[in-house]
C-alpha cells in the first residue's frame, strides 16, 4: 500500500486581531492510494483546514505535505485531485453541462472530446436530461451532484470533498452518499472527506479520523472495514458499533497537551 | 402568453387612459395651450413635423449613441483596470465620484467654446461623460463581487489571472454592467438632448424644443419632447433586449 497523501507535523497558525489562532497543531497522517478516509469533528476543530492544506488553498505555518509524491503545491498545479465543497459553487452563467466542462476546458480538451465526458459524467451522478439547463433551475441536491461530476471531470486520482452534502435534506444525503461510495469505489480514487455527521463518515470511509479543536488535531483514528456498501449497510450491528466508536471518540477525554 | 399579453397591455391601456385624462381636463377647465396644450393639439404638430422630428431624431439619436458607446467603453475598461490594480482603484474612483457630483449638462457652453461651434463633439462629449460613472460604478462593483469559492475552484484548477477573469470575473460581472446600461441608456438621450439647449449646432431635437418655446409654439415644443421621450424609450430597450441576449441565464429565474 503506498502513500497517495502524507501530512507530517503540520501546524496552521492564523494571525488574527485577538492574537494568533492555532488550527492545526503537529499533525500527521497518511491516505494510502484508493482509501477513503473522513475527518470527523466538532466546528473549529481543523478539518477544513486540513484538507485546505492538502488542496494548497492555505499554505501550513509548518510541517510537509506530500500528495502523490510531490508538494502539494506541484500536486494542484498538476490538478491531480478534484475538489467539491459545501456549496455547489456551479456558475450562473454556464449550462450544468458546460459547468461540468470548465476544468476540462481549462486543460484545453478539445469541445467534442469534454462534451462526451461531461455527459458521461451527468449520466454516473444520474442527471443525464439536465445537460441544458441552468443550475438556478436545478434543486440543491441536484447542484451538488453538478458539483461532484465537475470534481470528477478529469478523472482525478485523489477527491478532496469539504461537507459536500452538509447543506442537504437526510434523504438526498443518503442517496448520494451511496452514490459516492460507488463511484469512489468504481473509480478507486483515494478521498479524502470532512463531514460533521458521524454516520456519514461510518457509511462512506476506510478510516475515520476524529480531530478535537483548540488547537486542532488527530484525536483518534476508526478502522472501518463494513465491505461493500449498500442499503443494509447502514442497518447492521456492525454500522452502529463503529457509530457507537466514533461517537465515544469524539466525546472522548482530549490528550493531554502536548508543549 | 397572458404573462406577456398582461406586461404589454397594462401599461398600453394605463397610456391611453391617461391620455383621454389629459385632454379632458385640458378641454373641461379651458386651459390655455402656452401651460398645457391638448395631446390632440400635440399630436397634429407630430405629424405636421413629422420628417423633420425624424431628421432631427436622428442627429440627437447619433449623439447619444456615439457618446453611449464612448462612455460605456470608458466606464467598463476604468472599471477593469481599477479592479485589478489596488492603485488605480484608489485613485479613480474618488475621481469618477468627483467627475458624477459636477453638473455635466453646464459643461455644455463650455465644450461648445472648446471645440468648433459647428463640431458634434461637444455634446457626444458631455453625454461621454455622464454615462462613464453609472458604468464604472455598476461594472467595478461587478468585477469585485467574486465569490469565495468559484475563487478556490479556480485556484483549484490552477487558473492564472486572465482565466479567472475570462471565466470567472467578466460573466459574473455582465449583469451588473447591463444595469449600468440601462440606466445610461435613457440618460444618454436626456443629456443629448439638454446639451443642445447651450447652443452650436441647430439640428437636434433640443434645439427644436428651445426655438419652438420662444416662438411660443408650444405644441410643438410638445411634439419634440414627446420624440425625445421616445428616443429615450428606444434606447432603454434596445439595452435591455441586450442584456436578456448576452445574460440569458437571469430570464431562466
Amino acid at each position: 500500500m503506498t502513500a497517495f497523501v502524507s501530512l507530517s507535523g503540520v501546524t496552521k497558525t492564523f494571525r488574527g486581531r485577538a492574537g494568533d489562532v492555532t488550527a492545526l497543531s503537529d499533525v500527521d497522517l497518511t491516505v494510502t492510494a484508493g482509501e477513503f478516509v473522513t475527518l470527523i469533528g466538532p466546528s473549529g476543530c481543523g478539518k477544513s483546514t486540513l484538507l485546505r492544506v492538502v488542496a494548497d488553498l492555505t499554505a501550513p505555518t509548518a510541517g510537509t505535505v506530500t500528495v502523490n509524491g510531490k508538494t502539494a503545491r506541484q500536486a494542484r498545479l498538476d490538478q491531480d485531485y478534484g475538489i467539491a465543497f459545501q456549496q455547489a459553487g456551479l456558475m450562473d452563467w454556464r449550462t450544468v453541462v458546460r459547468n461540468v466542462e470548465l476544468p476540462l476546458e481549462l486543460r484545453g480538451w478539445d469541445r467534442r472530446r469534454r462534451r462526451e465526458r461531461a455527459l458521461e459524467l451527468l449520466e454516473l451522478v444520474g442527471l443525464p436530461d439536465f445537460a441544458g439547463a441552468r443550475p438556478a433551475e436545478l434543486s440543491g441536491g441536484m447542484q451538488q451532484r453538478v458539483a461532484i461530476a465537475r470534481a470528477l471531470a478529469t478523472g482525478p486520482k485523489l477527491l478532496l470533498m469539504d461537507e459536500p452534502f452538509g447543506a442537504l435534506d437526510e434523504m438526498t444525503r443518503e442517496r448520494l452518499q451511496a452514490e459516492l461510495a460507488r463511484i469512489a469505489r468504481e473509480s478507486g480514487a483515494t478521498v479524502v472527506f470532512v463531514t460533521h455527521s458521524i454516520p456519514e463518515a461510518v457509511y462512506l470511509s476506510d478510516r475515520v479520523v476524529v480531530m478535537s479543536p483548540r488547537p486542532g488535531r488527530v484525536a483518534a483514528v476508526v478502522a472501518v472495514a463494513l465491505g461493500e456498501r449498500t442499503d443494509d449497510t447502514r442497518e447492521a450491528p456492525e454500522f452502529f458499533a463503529k457509530v457507537t466508536e466514533v461517537r465515544e471518540a469524539l466525546r472522548g477525554r482530549a490528550p493531554v497537551e502536548r508543549r | 402568453m397572458t404573462g406577456r399579453a398582461a406586461r404589454i397591455g397594462i401599461p398600453v391601456v394605463f397610456g391611453v387612459l391617461f391620455l383621454v385624462a389629459w385632454q379632458a381636463i385640458v378641454v373641461g377647465n379651458d386651459i390655455k395651450p402656452y401651460l398645457l396644450p391638448k395631446p390632440t393639439a400635440i399630436w397634429a404638430q407630430i405629424t405636421a413635423n413629422i420628417d423633420d422630428i425624424l431628421k432631427t431624431a436622428r442627429v440627437t439619436g447619433t449623439n447619444a449613441l456615439a457618446g453611449l458607446v464612448a462612455g460605456a467603453v470608458l466606464g467598463i475598461l476604468a472599471a477593469l483596470v481599477a479592479s485589478r490594480f489596488r492603485v488605480v482603484d484608489s485613485l479613480l474612483v474618488p475621481l469618477a465620484a468627483a467627475v458624477n457630483a459636477m453638473p455635466i449638462i453646464a459643461l455644455a457652453p463650455i465644450f461648445n467654446t472648446m471645440f468648433s461651434t459647428t463640431s458634434a463633439v461637444p455634446r457626444r462629449l458631455v453625454v461621454t461623460l455622464v454615462v462613464f460613472f453609472p458604468l464604472f460604478v455598476n461594472a467595478l462593483r461587478g468585477l469585485r463581487q467574486v465569490e469565495p469559492i468559484h475563487r478556490e475552484l479556480l485556484d483549484s484548477y490552477a487558473a492564472g489571472g486572465w482565466t479567472f477573469a475570462r471565466t470567472v470575473r467578466i460573466p459574473g460581472a455582465l449583469p451588473f454592467v447591463f444595469t449600468g446600461l440601462r440606466l445610461a441608456a435613457s440618460l444618454s438621450v436626456i443629456a443629448a438632448v439638454v446639451a443642445e439647449y447651450f447652443g452650436g449646432l441647430q439640428n437636434g431635437l433640443g434645439t427644436r424644443i428651445t426655438s419652438a418655446a420662444s416662438n411660443t409654439a408650444y405644441p410643438r415644443a410638445w411634439a419634440y419632447v414627446a420624440a425625445a421621450c421616445a428616443l429615450g424609450l428606444l434606447f432603454y430597450l434596445v439595452a435591455t433586449a441586450l442584456e436578456r441576449i448576452a445574460t440569458p441565464w437571469r430570464t431562466t429565474r
